[in-house]
């Protein structure tokens, strides 16, 4: 039988806000334990929420960005359950009205576009962090992390494998980082995905029963676990047994997914409007405002590239795949660059080299200005790419302007004159070779190639040689 | 609708109250109680009107997002049961 996976993901994001959402404590990370947990985030009896405006704007955002309905009035609702890093017994979330609701991102799997939509997007705090390792049998809280602003962005059950989880993952990502409303740390935790996954044969409507995989931190956890988990569901399904609906971890050492905990004994979180917020309501006016501060949006600078810079579907995708390596392209094109050649070496050497040196595009030694300048002197001949290659790893670890290292290599071409003599020389040298090519044998081409290259000490284009040597053979 | 014993145990059980056999029985009449009276409550039409979310009719107030709160992790933690290294220590609870 053959069987369709269905997935859908809820993503917690964390707002890039300064202080908690519902109080004016620091959501800095990294601070000493409990230093950054006031009166209100440790609950203590009688303190008041006080909702954060730029944890409401940075929901608007995401609603533009994504094409949503922004609710004009939506509501905060208790969520209540007891664990020891959630002080007050019950979470402060958003459950009948949320903030954002619809909207529709699209993601690129191969060749394919794809659609996904989006259920809803809605406010809530965060938790503390409880630390088991032993202190006398007990555990240890740090409420610090208790009540920084999340945006929990849900999506509909539209991907139908782990590589469109993962490319839809990706694509929110770029975005919320692109709009500035999360860093998008993972290893912080500013970035959380749930991955609720059921398997079907294909072709049935109806979808299987669902188990849901927490708090998957990194891409690849995410791809690894959503396949462990169809393929184990599928197993099931095909030994007779039936799949029960259930939370389940990924434990990244095994690479398996393990039970948490089975419907019977969910929570049952009792959600009812929270008495201490009245409703949130947005108008018109502030939506207007945050619609007219969004910067170009991923998808629309993409359709730019390739219409204006002419750059394939592919490279304008990668380009635009964050917003730091779109602003280098541009800056690149900007000094001068021709459009196709920067976006070659960007995704070239560039990425290559951050790649290694595990960097990102704003930490690169080499300015766009200085890449730029350097794809000027491929474009009006100075030198070839395979020189250029050289400077640029040269101009990776130097302060150098790319003509005082043009100069100090040595690398500009050998005049042509000169190329034509070099060429002659070795003709005249290797008979025995040239004859082996005027008998057929292709592979002395290559041979009498390399051996140009040696005499011209490297410093000859290829090409050029390539165009003399056939033209002199079949002369 | 009337709630059962077993209702009246998962209500204590989630609210995290212990009571015995007795007290069940006692809850078990006074919830129903509150119940008569919701059902009264229920059967008014309410067709047409939008479900009240809170009990003023005002908006909700924001405020800027500018720190405010310094460290009071030494005054808090005074009247804690249980601290270390920092942190509040608990009864150990994994999940």
């Amino acid at each position: 039988m053959q069987w369709e996976v269905v997935i859908g993901l809820e993503i917690h994001t964390q707002l890039s806000t300064q202080t908690k959402i519902f109080s004016g404590a620091s959501t800095a990370f990294g601070a000493e334990p409990n230093t950054q947990a006031c009166a209100v985030d440790i609950a203590l009896p009688g303190v008041l929420p006080v909702m954060n405006k730029a944890a409401v704007e940075k929901a608007i955002r995401f609603g533009l960005a994504i094409g949503a309905k922004v609710n004009r009035k939506s509501v905060f609702a208790r969520k209540n359950y007891f664990y020891p890093d959630l002080p007050k017994g019950y979470q402060i979330s958003q459950f009948e009205l949320p903030v954002v609701e619809g909207g529709e991102i699209t993601i690129r799997v191969g060749d394919e576009n794809k659609v996904v939509r989006l259920t809803r997007a809605h406010l809530e705090e965060d938790a503390g962090k409880s630390l088991h390792e032993d202190f006398h049998g007990m555990s240890g809280i740090d409420l610090n992390r208790a009540g920084t602003p999340l945006l929990e962005i849900v999506s509909e059950p539209d991907m139908r494998s782990a590589a469109e989880a993962v490319a839809y993952a990706k694509a929110l990502h770029s975005l919320v980082t692109w709009i500035g409303i999360c860093d998008g740390n993972m290893q912080e935790g500013s970035f959380r995905v749930d991955a609720n996954v059921s398997v079907r044969p294909k072709g049935q409507a109806e979808f299987g029963t669902r188990r849901e995989i927490k708090n998957l931190n990194s891409f690849k956890f995410l791809e690894q676990a959503i396949k462990y988990e169809a393929n184990w569901q599928v197993e099931q399904l095909e030994d007779g047994k039936k799949i029960v609906q259930a939370t389940v971890l990924f434990d990244p050492e095994t690479g398996q997914t393990r039970v948490m905990r089975t419907k019977e004994d969910a929570h049952d979180y009792r959600y009812f409007p929270d008495p201490d917020l009245p409703p949130l309501v947005i108008d018109e006016a502030q939506i207007e405002q945050i619609r007219g501060e969004l910067p170009e949006l991923p998808a629309a600078m993409q359709a730019r590239f390739q219409s204006v810079f002419g750059l394939p579907a592919y490279d304008a995708q990668t380009l635009t795949s964050s917003k730091a390596l779109a602003n280098y392209f541009e800056e690149t094109v900007a000094a001068g660059a021709d459009s196709k050649l920067a976006s070659n070496w960007i995704m070239g050497e560039v990425a290559a080299t951050l790649n290694r040196e595990e960097k990102e595009i704003t930490q690169s030694p080499v300015s766009s200005e200085r890449l730029a300048s350097l794809i000027k002197r491929i474009m009006d001949g100075t030198i070839h790419n395979k020189a250029a290659k050289d400077v640029f790893k040269v101009l990776w670890e130097s302060d150098k302007s790319v003509d005082q290292l043009i100069d100090e290599l040595g690398v500009r071409p050998v005049d042509s004159s000169v190329v034509e003599g070099l060429v002659d020389q070795v003709l005249a040298a290797n008979a025995a070779m040239v004859a082996e090519f005027k008998s057929g044998k292709e592979k002395a081409f290559n041979a009498l190639v390399g051996q140009c290259m040696k005499a011209a000490k490297g410093k000859a284009d290829p090409a050029v040689i390539n165009d003399l040597l056939k033209r002199k053979l079949t002369e | 609708m009337q709630l059962s014993s077993d209702d009246i145990r998962r209500i204590a059980r989630l609210a995290r109250i212990a009571i015995d056999e007795q007290e069940t029985v006692a809850m078990q009449q006074q919830l129903n109680g509150i119940f008569g009276v919701i059902e009264q409550l229920q059967s008014v039409n309410t067709d047409g009107v939008e479900p009240m979310s809170h009990a003023q009719d005002v908006a909700l107030r924001l405020r800027e997002d500018k720190v405010t709160e310094s460290n009071q992790r030494e005054a808090l933690q005074a009247v804690a049961p249980a601290v270390e290294a920092g942190l509040y220590l608990v009864p150990k609870v994994i999940e």
